[in-house]
């Protein structure tokens, strides 16, 4: 009996390998399981039927031809720079400093369609694309050079980069403000429409973001190839297994560290350009919205694998559009349709656990009688 | 395995029926700053539904989105509710209106209203509006309730040497929010209401540079109060000032709150006398009712106690006696127009009265370059565009920031 006793209730250990049957199948149960606890809690708060709620929530992100390709918008810039943080973090180097490094490419993108809105319409894209990349790779190389020479706290560092991001933004609105008084930027070159990225289907830009998804998805194979098929992949994936590991296979771990974030910061830097011009055509410091943190998110859920990324971007830009949705037609406070959306989260990143773990229950107690007997 | 995909399969579909068929028709979309848990646009969603009863539409027909900063989202919420088929779109936050602005370029048979907004006449769109309470003029009664509130602590001899400024005058205190035109032609509404019924008064502004921010609020009051100040008016939206004057009137300071937006007797039992608030069902009756007649909206709406978009909220315990009385007066002559707040006789900038001053900014340069403001012996506020104008720094208020 009291070997019995001694056992755990279960055991946890980790998966070796796990066949994609499996695995699809754990996440279609922790969906199911979200979409009835979610339901529960629907029919408790709002009392109504939780299918109508979750069809609101389709048609708060695809209901129209307009947010279909709203939602695609939001999904190709979260993407952009889930993207870019995808280098960093596949080496363990913690850049969370994706919000200033959007930012940096926002206002850049923003200086380049005031003053040099009198460039050829080629030039002048490929002026933003390239400014706003350098920027963002400057802010991406300044915690990078510091952790290669002096092994700073790149969470910290990236994290400080980020506030005087801010910081500049809110300098930079008051500089540009319009009109005044609205602490705003306004909309820029409103009349010329300078630098706005154009429709691919229309004669007006903002009718669709056929663009948007061209230049994110030229990013996301490129990124696709560099981590998996180039040299200095393979040296980033060595120095994120262990550091020692690449300083012994002779890899020059500092010199992949600032080359990394120069790389990271620059495709960070190119979602603000996306933006920018392709969506919002103004700066504010709610340009980054979060975005550089739910990249995060992104990238790690996703192993680094920029074509998963999609999958996980289009899940969360969906859920956050179906919460607004919810709280729009449901009357009730968007806080509420968070918590629903929230639920779905929390299960389907949960099963991530099942997926790399395996748990084992004790065996029932009868037959560890038997086996005490 | 096959079972559970299976399962899923099936409530896919389930879903996608039902995301066919649970549209409805939308008339009407509305875009908030906040939600109900924030004064300003409670009052806002209040108005709307009290305007949508007295009109015959369905709340159904109401697009809601509620939280939307004042930045490009506001365009995509424009875009959202236009494709839904939205005839009015409103926004009720002064820095929304560049993106619906932009909106109302683009969708020319949907009205676009920006409440508080200033730009709708500039812009020469058809469609595109601005909508503005005559909020002075209950600013200018609220002044009124604490004239009475002075003159009976003046009478009583409750005042000390710290509550008169050099010149002898009983000091006031304003906590505003920003030093834009609607903030000054708030406090110099106030100021004069106050001067209607007690004369001797000096007034300090302060500025927190937010609109909402009770830490701040609550300690630029608190400052305002060790300066000796006996009122403590307010142009911001939280309840931080009320609370600072209740605790020191508590602890035995002679200083009283005049609010905004809200009753604030809930935090300030004591020291609350009153709050200018607004009436935003009447600008939106009228709304309503000229869309459902197919009739023109005007570019710029602004009304006050004629139609009675604007009032004062409840008299507190601690107001002075009489002050009803006062408050009436104030606001029959007001309808009537034999009092103007604004009115040229009252006030003096740099010791000298003010015959002439332009009210409209027609080129973006932040200085009034056009327009005609005083006529009739009186400063037309909000008559040219909606927003208020009134700018002048008036003698016998100083401003601290």
């Amino acid at each position: 009996m009291s070997k019995s006793k001694s056992e755990p209730l279960f055991r946890i250990s980790k998966r070796d390998d796990i066949s994609f049957k499996k695995a699809l199948m754990i996440r279609a149960i922790a969906l199911a399981a979200a979409l009835l606890v979610a339901g529960i809690v629907i029919i408790m708060i709002v009392h109504v039927n939780p299918f109508k709620v979750y069809g609101t929530m389709f048609l708060g992100a695809f209901g129209t031809r307009m947010r279909s390709w709203v939602t695609v918008r939001d999904i190709m810039t979260l993407l952009c720079i889930a993207v870019g943080l995808a280098p960093a973090f596949a080496m363990k180097f913690w850049n969370v400093g994706a919000e200033g490094q959007i930012l940096i490419g926002g206002i850049s993108t923003v200086f380049c369609m005031k003053y040099f809105d009198n460039l050829p319409t080629f030039v002048l894209f490929l002026v933003m694309i390239i400014t706003s990349m350098l920027c963002g790779a400057i802010w991406g190389f300044l915690p990078g050079f510091f952790k290669a020479n002096w092994n700073t706290n790149e969470t910290l560092f990236t994290l400080m980069m980020n506030y005087i991001a801010i910081q500049f933004t809110s300098f930079m609105v008051a500089k540009w403000e319009n009109p005044f008084g609205s602490n705003s930027v306004g909309i820029v070159n409103n009349d010329s429409m300078r630098g706005w990225l154009p429709s691919m289907f229309s004669s007006s830009p903002g009718d669709d973001y056929g663009w948007n998804v061209v230049i994110v998805m030229i990013a996301v194979v490129a990124m696709f190839v560099y981590l998996k098929y180039s040299k200095q992949g393979y040296e980033i994936s060595v120095v994120g297994d262990s550091v020692n590991t690449a300083r012994y296979a002779g890899i020059r771990v500092n010199k992949v560290y600032i080359r990394t974030m120069l790389i990271s910061g620059a495709v960070c830097g190119l979602a603000g350009f996306v933006a920018v011009s392709g969506a919002s055509h103004t700066i504010s410091t709610s340009t980054a919205g979060g975005r550089g943190f739910t990249a995060i998110i992104v990238a790690w859920l996703a192993k680094f694998n920029t074509f998963t990324m999609i999958f996980i971007s289009a899940l969360l830009i969906f859920l956050d559009k179906g919460a607004s949705q919810i709280a729009s037609d449901y009357h009730i406070n968007e806080h509420v349709s968070q918590i629903i959306t929230s639920i779905i989260l929390f299960f389907l990143l949960g099963c991530e656990f099942f997926i790399n773990y395996n748990v084992k229950f004790k065996k029932s107690s009868k037959k560890s009688k038997e086996v005490a007997a | 395995m096959k079972k559970v995909l299976a399962l899923v399969f099936v409530a896919v579909l389930c879903l996608s029926c039902l995301a066919g068929c649970a549209s409805n028709k939308k008339t009407i979309g509305v875009i908030l700053i906040g939600d109900e848990n924030e004064g300003y646009t409670f009052a806002h969603i209040d108005g709307i539904k009290k305007a949508l009863k007295a009109t015959g539409y369905s709340e159904d027909e109401v697009v809601w989105y509620y939280n939307v900063p004042e930045d490009e989202t506001t365009y995509d919420k424009c875009v959202d509710a236009a494709e839904q088929g939205c005839k009015v779109v409103i926004t009720n936050s002064y820095a929304h209106q560049t993106f619906a602005q932009k909106a109302a370029e683009k969708y020319a048979d949907v009205q676009f209203v920006s409440m508080t907004g200033d730009t709708a006449k500039k812009s020469n769109l058809k469609n595109f509006h601005n909508a503005f309470n005559a909020t002075y003029e209950s600013r200018y009664v609220s002044g009124v309730v604490a004239g009475a509130k002075i003159k009976e602590l003046v009478e009583a001899g409750k005042l000390t040497d710290k509550n008169y400024d050099a010149d002898g005058k009983v000091k006031v205190g304003y906590v505003g929010a920003f030093p834009y035109a609607e903030v000054v032609s708030g406090y110099t509404g106030f100021f004069l209401g106050i001067k209607s019924v007690y004369e001797n008064v000096s007034m300090e502004v302060s500025f927190t540079n937010s609109w909402f921010d009770i830490a701040a609020e609550s300690s630029t009051a608190e400052k305002l109060i060790a300066d000796g100040c006996v009122i403590i008016g307010q142009h911001a939206d939280s309840t931080g000032a009320p609370s600072a004057c209740e605790a020191a009137n508590k602890a035995g300071t002679v200083v009283y709150s005049v609010g905004y937006n809200v009753d604030m007797l809930s935090v300030a039992p004591n020291a609350a006398l009153t709050s200018s608030t607004n009436d935003w069902s009447v600008y939106y009756t009228y709304l309503f009712n000229q869309l459902k007649a197919g009739k023109e909206i005007a570019t710029d709406w602004s009304e006050g106690y004629n139609t009675g978009a604007v009032c004062i909220t409840k008299l507190g315990t601690s107001c002075a006696e009489g002050t009803q009385q006062l408050v009436d007066n104030a606001e029959k002559a007001l309808k009537d127009g034999s009092v103007h707040v604004f009115d040229i006789n009252t006030f003096t900038v740099g010791g000298e009265p003010v015959n002439s001053t332009f009210c409209f900014d027609s080129d973006g340069d932040f200085v009034y370059d056009q327009v005609e403001a005083i006529k009739d012996g009186y400063y037309h506020e909000s008559e040219y565009i909606s927003a208020p104008s009134f700018n002048l720094d008036v003698d016998g208020i100083t401003k601290l920031n």
